[in-house]
């Protein structure tokens, strides 16, 4: 789960990382007293969960407080990669002599949280790793023993040449690790830590990412959970237990497991059809999931067929026939369903499909060329 | 024979009183499993499906002398579970449970590597040794006993590509999902190597999907030490890039863990990959007839056939059915 750039500096300054002070507003009001209370320059930032905020537009500096009504208006409400900006941060805005990069990421090879620190921050960190990779320092910690004061230290003086800026960077470093393990982190990254001209160390922005499995006990930061910059499709998957996310295509996909489901979604794309979502309805045969399942994929007027994709190996296809013919009457869709089930008790399921008419096939590459041949059969003619 | 489980396996499933682990539970006695024990703190001394229950790990394995244990506890108990089987000294632990913190995972990781043991999973099907042996949810209707080795990052994916194998009267050694998280105990390679040392196993099948570099760390793998065949599958190359896709582990990020890097890397190391998993039976097929003729080949000129050309060789002739069977289709 990601938070909120307000949000992670929160919990920042809360472990004592030194964040420049601001607050959050939904309202051009709330910016213009924001900006009013510090009573000098400040920084107007969107929050959206999505990169590239600045060179959208969506990030300012606001001279004097008109300034910063202006771009409070200009801000809230613009369209940035497709969310809707509702909340902009209003921080002081500090003068930066440099800019460096910090963060932790999980590294699946070592099985560590692996710190990356780069004195060419302010940029995509990938960008560097990419054009100028011995700008970048990696160190993998091991978690038994934590983060040792001299790899801090040694990961401080790779940014800073001043031993007063490498004393306070180590202490943020270690701050930072702390938190990571503190709030079951996935990610968390400052970029930019800058340098003040008096020689401060200062974390200005703050990316955190929560472990969802590690939610149950962070109900803190579950609370964060900011409804408003999701699709509200996969919001409504995830209450209702389901894996989906929303592609651009025509053929809606519903299949068990999360593997099978991506390996359907690429066999539509490889047989010349377009997938318009991924679906992993899970491992159980509740009907209850095939409805919601449906219900969200008809909401889509994109789509023009259906495939559902069942693999019934403990899970048994005649429960699963039950739940979609469920989910059939209740919804009446309109769009045509093709639905393929494998395996325990799969003649019983081929049966109960038939009493509703539902058209079935047998492998799992005639479902996708069948849900493929009624799509076009259901596009008009002049869209193509 | 057989990787990680065998005739010989004597399974303690640590959350038997649970509705999967009963269920599982019997399931896996009745395909021939020996279940000796379960375990459920506070329910000792009770039994599910003439299974004996104890309350701690420990107990059962003084009671059974049991080697290996399957985790179905909800994912707030998994970790603990790890622990307590490797304490008891399980050398091989199971790990169905989907939704165990990474951070958590990596900490258990360092310890049960510390100790020696071998982990499969979490968020796994488990893994069976057709005729033999199984351990998880793999259903065992669906497989059989032949000379293909099965490794997989997912489950109902592997499922498909097992019913295709046996559909085609190719039966298995092994078959083993490693689990979709980002941190698991068992990776491509560990299994690579535990195939590539198997006798009976003569080829593998190595399902993978997008996120993290397993693939590329296995395709480097065999391309310089594997001398079995081995044909590929990449799920997830219509998979947006920052979406996690169902699976915690299966997430493009920073632009890394696409299903195009993987599927190159694994073509340069000369395996095939199929587009459907449905092609899978052929290209094994075909691969495992190229290396019965090598082999033959390589024993007539024998001292000539180890040069690096012969490494090469095999990676052209490999290429040319994956290439086959993605035109025929388009």
């Amino acid at each position: 789960m990601k938070i909120h750039e307000y949000q992670a500096k929160e919990i920042f300054a809360k472990a004592g990382i030194p964040v420049p002070q601001g607050g959050v507003a939904m309202t051009v009001a709330e910016v213009v007293s924001l900006a009013e209370s510090y009573g000098r320059p400040v920084m107007v930032k969107s929050q959206v969960h999505v990169g590239g905020r600045g060179k959208a537009g969506g990030v300012k500096y606001a001279e004097n407080v008109e300034a910063a009504r202006v771009w409070g208006q200009k801000i809230l409400g613009m369209d940035i990669k497709g969310l809707t900006v509702k909340k902009v941060l209003v921080t002081e805005a500090v003068d930066i002599v440099s800019e460096s990069y910090v963060g932790i990421v999980i590294d699946r090879v070592s099985k560590r949280p692996v710190f990356m620190v780069s004195p060419a921050g302010g940029i995509d960190i990938e960008e560097v790793a990419a054009k100028t990779p011995e700008k970048i320092m990696k160190m993998a910690v091991d978690p038994t023993y934590g983060l040792r004061s001299y790899q801090a230290w040694q990961l401080a003086a790779f940014l800073y040449r001043d031993p007063g800026q490498i004393r306070q960077a180590a202490s943020i470093i270690t701050k930072l690790y702390d938190i990571y393990w503190k709030v079951d982190a996935s990610l968390v990254e400052i970029n930019p830590l800058i340098t003040t001209p008096d020689g401060k160390v200062v974390a200005i922005d703050a990316k955190l990412n929560v472990d969802d499995n590690a939610l149950y006990r962070q109900p803190e930061i579950a609370a964060m959970r900011d409804l408003d910059s999701e699709d509200p499709a996969e919001v409504e998957a995830r209450d209702g237990d389901l894996s989906f996310v929303k592609l651009s295509g025509n053929i809606g996909c519903i299949v068990n497991g999360a593997g099978l489901a991506m390996a359907t979604m690429d066999l539509v794309k490889y047989y010349g059809g377009d997938p318009a979502n991924f679906l992993d309805i899970g491992g159980s045969s509740n009907p209850q999931k095939v409805i919601t399942a449906l219900r969200i994929i008809l909401r889509d007027g994109n789509i023009r067929s259906i495939l559902i994709n069942i693999f019934g190996g403990i899970t048994r296809c005649d429960d699963v026939a039950n739940g979609i013919v469920m989910a059939y009457e209740q919804l009446k869709p309109e769009v045509p369903i093709v639905v393929r089930l494998t395996g325990t008790n799969e003649t019983e399921a081929r049966k109960i499909l038939k009493s509703v008419n539902l058209q079935s096939a047998e492998t799992l590459d005639d479902v996708v060329k069948e849900a493929i041949r009624l799509a076009d059969v259901e596009t008009p003619a002049a869209g193509r | 024979m057989s990787i990680l489980i065998d005739k010989k396996t004597r399974v303690i499933v640590q959350g038997i009183t649970g509705r999967d682990g009963s269920f599982h539970a019997e399931q896996m006695k009745k395909y021939g499993t020996n279940v000796v024990a379960g375990v459920t703190p506070g329910k000792g001394g009770s039994n599910v499906a003439g299974i004996p229950v104890y309350n701690t790990v420990a107990e059962a394995m003084v009671a059974t002398s049991a080697n290996t244990s399957v985790i179905y506890v909800p994912p707030a108990f998994a970790i603990d579970a790890i622990y307590e089987a490797a304490d008891a000294g399980v050398k091989l632990i199971i790990c169905i449970t989907e939704g165990v913190p990474a951070n958590d995972m990596m900490k258990v990781y360092a310890y049960i590597k510390s100790k020696g043991i071998r982990l499969v999973g979490p968020n796994c099907p488990g893994l069976i040794s057709p005729g033999q042996s199984k351990v998880g949810i793999m259903p065992g209707s669906i497989v059989a006993k032949g000379p293909v080795g099965v490794v997989s990052r997912s489950g109902t994916l592997t499922y498909e590509a097992i019913w295709a194998l046996t559909s085609a009267g190719i039966g298995q050694t092994t078959c083993i999902g490693i689990g979709g998280d980002q941190i698991i105990g068992t990776n491509f390679l560990d299994v690579l190597k535990m195939f590539e040392e198997d006798s009976a196993t003569k080829a593998v099948v190595m399902i993978g999907e997008i996120g993290g570099s397993d693939e590329e760390e296995a395709a480097k793998y065999i391309k310089k030490h594997m001398t079995k065949p081995v044909v590929g599958f990449i799920a997830g190359r219509t998979a947006p890039p920052g979406k996690r896709m169902g699976h915690a582990g299966a997430i493009i990020s920073g632009g890394t863990g696409t299903a195009e890097e993987k599927v190159k890397a694994l073509g340069d190391a000369g395996i095939p990959i199929a587009a459907s998993p449905t092609e899978i039976p052929a290209l094994i097929k075909a691969r495992m007839k190229e290396s019965g003729k090598k082999k033959s080949g390589q024993k007539q000129k024998k001292g000539a056939g180890k040069t690096a050309s012969g490494g090469k060789k095999t990676g052209k002739a490999s290429k040319k059915p994956a290439g086959k069977a993605r035109g025929k289709k388009k």
